[in-house]
């Protein structure tokens, strides 16, 4: 056993990093989602990755655990380099992750979900299931979780399937230990029990990436935090060298190679209102306004409800409560067609899945919510569509061979103006735009908001749920800002600064450390 | 592009079609007379009839097993009526069985859409309920020709124009869905909701619904289709067309309409027929054993499906060339 030493130099001088990743970069099409990273894990320490959505986080995990290969630079295992072709080597090389959603099997028992893969064998190479059971007994106890192994996985809750994800981790003798939000849905008992595992776990010499969005844990568990930006390496150090304002600093930073456009701010009527809206498990007390021409800005963390919220405005759910307000007549959404007819239309955050069927040709795609329009007695009216899609390609300036292509053959930031153009067509009151640039390159990005900001211009309400600090601050009029399920502050385009965001989304008080 | 991909992929099998007749001109030349050709399409009409109402359920990424075992209660019902009334009209017959195969279509339609129970599982239910009704109606007896009145045998038989009632029908049916498919809203629809559910459903359209008149109208053209059959063979009893919803989801699967749904067209649909309907007519005349004519609709099969997940791969490609020219 390695005792725990905090090392007093800033930058590994007395430990050296168990693992530690040099330069590395990944891209994916039109976008970059890592450019020449470094992170060092050291044992018997905890560091945390701190970021904002979309800094890099979740790539950075894939690489560890052999899913994704970087693009460029290496990874440096004891100092000598390696690489993670499958999840396998990562595995056997000792990296272990614990993921937001435990992946995990239900129907298994708990001792067989601990070594699935790596059982006990008896001679004749069968399961030796009287020692996996003594031996996952073993580790539950090394934890501190009291549960029979022989118990089916279904039958235990969330905290307990989080133990046994990390009894399996543990099971295959594993130095590197990556948490990826394990605290996200455990109680406030279950978190404390967390911690006492991460302190054993430290003392076991087990080197931790433990990824957070929570300060208040980042600043109970960490020894070292690493703090990446928009996919590059802002700064590590040691967590007792920052204060929580120097960390939310370095996370938001300025994107200065995003200019948004200018914005005349309308100050038009009010379009929407929502009324103490309540879902049974997604959201509670919702109450906010929308006008006419404004950009209404959502930002939260991810799981903030943010997302939940719109799909219950287009009718996707059902509130449990509440009341919709349109033009100041109370109106019942109960399915998505309803909405459309009410002029709310939802571009969804995932267009791959929700949003674009790219099995159709470009105008198959436009004019399927308003074929009501381009059809008469259920007969399409190809000519008529034709025109439809065609008004409404080039006004998002859309540039394809032919509106006969098929969607699936256009790059990702076109297949996103093929999705806004869908619900432009229909002449919509309010546009709801989920993540609206997520994942596409920059130059489409400055399409998107030029073509928001306009038609807020014309008197659209626009309603923009954003992880994007630099895009709520560059195109919202005002910003609702979302915790956990609820509203925590509406706050005016005046007075938004990147902190202040940061602040009220994570929960951090006013003040507490400046 | 892959709109000429796929009709291309039309092509290619109309190709093999005609190799195929080539081949078997070579050992039987008496085969690809007119004639006989006309007779071989009849002889698939009741195929392609069933393949353009699969065909459609698949496009919504179901699928209908139960077709024909509708086909076979239907027949058995229209058998005994004309038993009981021989003074039926025959179009009021067609409409009947249309109409009882339509509303046993729908009861697959409301199972899928308003219980939300695969479609595999329920129309495997239904095609046993189905047949263990034709059993109870008949109790285990056949409807024989001389039950049957001569109206009711002759329809499918009459000629215009050269051709049997039987294809006309076929040929009507390759038309007016060809029509429905590409030109009304309720075939975008169709396309839509098997291209993709989810957006599909943020578009606002009703993908149970679909789904239930997809399996209304394949249900109507199980219980069309079944009718001909019972007259054309002047026999109803427990066990005809027993299995043959594995020709009509094979003759879909050749035709290149896509099991993952959204993709397919009722050209596919009919060719693939033909090329099954060929294969099966031509194979005996050529002197080929049992065994080998079920295992080259086997290979047909296979060799169908590698080639539509080929074609998907390439599409795959492409995405990837372009996006990295995008970078």
């Amino acid at each position: 056993m390695q005792a725990v030493a905090p090392p007093t130099a800033p930058e590994g001088a007395r430990t050296d990093p168990i693992l530690a990743l040099d330069g590395v970069t990944k891209i994916f099409p039109g976008v970059k989602a890592l450019s020449d990273v470094a992170l060092r894990l050291y044992p018997g320490q905890v560091t945390a990755l701190v970021g904002e959505n979309g800094a890099g986080k979740s790539t950075v995990v894939k690489i560890l655990t052999g899913i994704y290969q970087p693009d460029g630079g290496q990874i440096l295992l004891d100092g000598q380099p390696v690489s993670f072709a499958t999840a396998q080597d990562a595995a056997s090389a000792g990296v272990t992750a614990i993921h937001q959603e435990t992946v995990l099997f239900d129907d298994l028992s708990v001792a067989e979900n601990i070594y699935l893969g790596h059982a006990p064998r008896t001679r004749l190479g069968l399961i030796d299931t009287r020692a996996m059971i003594a031996k996952a007994a073993k580790i539950l106890a090394s934890i501190g979780a009291h549960m029979d192994p022989t118990v089916r996985l279904r039958d235990l809750g969330i905290a307990n399937k989080h133990l046994v994800a990390i009894a399996r981790a543990l099971s295959v003798d594993a130095r590197i230990v990556i948490m990826d939000e394990p605290t996200a849905a455990l109680s406030h008992k279950e978190i404390q029990e967390l911690y006492d595992l991460v302190e054993k776990l430290k003392a076991q010499g087990k080197a931790i990436l433990f990824i957070s969005h929570k300060f208040d844990e980042i600043f109970r568990i960490a020894d070292r935090y690493t703090v990446f930006r928009d996919g590059q390496f802002i700064g590590d150090g040691l967590i007792t060298d920052v204060t929580e304002s120097d960390l939310v600093k370095m996370m938001v930073g300025r994107a200065v190679d995003q200019i948004f456009p200018d914005r005349q701010r309308l100050g038009g009527t009010e379009i929407l209102r929502v009324v103490g809206y309540d879902h049974p498990t997604e959201f509670a007390d919702i109450n906010f306004t929308l006008h006419r021409g404004e950009i209404l800005g959502f930002y939260g963390l991810v799981g903030a409800g943010r997302s939940e919220l719109m799909q219950a405005l287009f009718g996707i759910t059902r509130p449990s409560k509440g009341v919709v307000r349109i033009d100041d007549k109370v109106r019942v959404i109960r399915s998505p067609a309803e909405a459309v007819a009410q002029g709310i239309v939802y571009v969804p955050e995932d267009r791959g899945k929700q949003g674009a069927i790219t099995s159709l040709p470009i105008f198959q795609n436009i004019t399927l919510p308003s074929l009501r329009r381009t059809s008469r007695n259920g007969f399409l009216r190809l000519a008529e569509e034709f025109r439809l899609a065609r008004d409404y390609t080039s006004r998002l300036d859309l540039r394809a061979a032919s509106l006969d292509t098929e969607l699936g053959t256009l790059s990702g930031g076109n297949q996103q103006k093929v999705v806004i153009a869908k619900w432009l067509a229909t002449r919509p009151k309010v546009i709801i735009l989920d993540e609206p640039t997520k994942g596409i390159d920059i130059g489409s990005k400055a399409a998107v908001h030029e073509f928001m900001a306009e038609l807020a211009a014309q008197g659209l309400a626009v309603i923009m749920v954003s992880s994007e600090i630099p895009e709520i601050l560059g195109m919202s009029d005002r910003v609702v800002v979302m915790r956990e399920g609820r509203i925590v502050d509406i706050l005016d385009h005046d007075n938004l600064t990147p902190e202040t965001l940061v602040r009220r989304a994570a929960g951090i008080e006013d003040g507490a450390d400046q | 592009m892959i709109r000429r991909a796929i009709a291309s992929r039309e092509m290619i099998l109309l190709g093999a079609i005609v190799l195929l007749l080539g081949v078997i001109y070579t050992r039987f030349p008496g085969f690809v007379a007119p004639n006989n050709l006309i007779r071989v399409f009849n002889d698939t009409s009741p195929l392609i009839l069933l393949a353009i109402g699969q065909m459609i359920v698949i496009l919504t990424r179901c699928i209908d097993l139960s077709v024909a075992a509708n086909l076979a209660l239907t027949g058995m019902v229209v058998a005994m009526l004309n038993a009981a009334m021989p003074d039926l009209p025959i179009i009021a017959i067609v409409i009947l069985a249309m109409g009882l195969g339509a509303l046993l279509g729908m009861v697959n339609g409301v199972l899928v859409w308003k219980l939300q129970i695969p479609p595999i599982v329920v129309t495997l239910g239904t095609m046993t309920i189905f047949r263990g009704l034709i059993f109870v109606l008949s109790e285990g007896r056949w409807v024989n020709s001389h039950q049957m009145s001569a109206a009711f045998k002759a329809f499918p038989r009459s000629t215009v124009l050269g051709l049997p009632m039987l294809s006309w029908f076929a040929i009507l049916a390759v038309i007016l869905f060809t029509v429905i498919m590409s030109r009304t809203t309720l075939g975008r629809a169709v396309y839509a909701v098997g291209g993709n559910p989810h957006a599909a459903t943020y578009t606002g359209l009703d993908v149970g619904r679909t789904q239930f008149w997809a399996f209304t109208i394949s249900g109507a053209l199980a219980g069309l289709t079944g009718y001909l059959w019972v007259s054309r063979y002047a026999v109803a009893y427990v066990d005809i067309a027993g299995g043959f919803e594995l020709d009509v989801v094979a003759a879909c699967v050749i035709g290149g309409i896509s099991i993952a749904g959204g993709v397919g067209t009722v050209a596919g649909a009919l060719l693939g027929a033909l090329f099954l309907g060929v294969i099966k007519n031509a194979l005996p005349v050529v002197n080929v054993s049992p065994f080998w004519q079920m295992a080259i609709s086997g290979a047909a099969i296979i060799i169908a499906v590698a080639f539509n997940a080929r074609a998907n791969r390439t599409r795959g490609r492409i995405i990837l060339k372009r996006a990295e020219h995008a970078t």
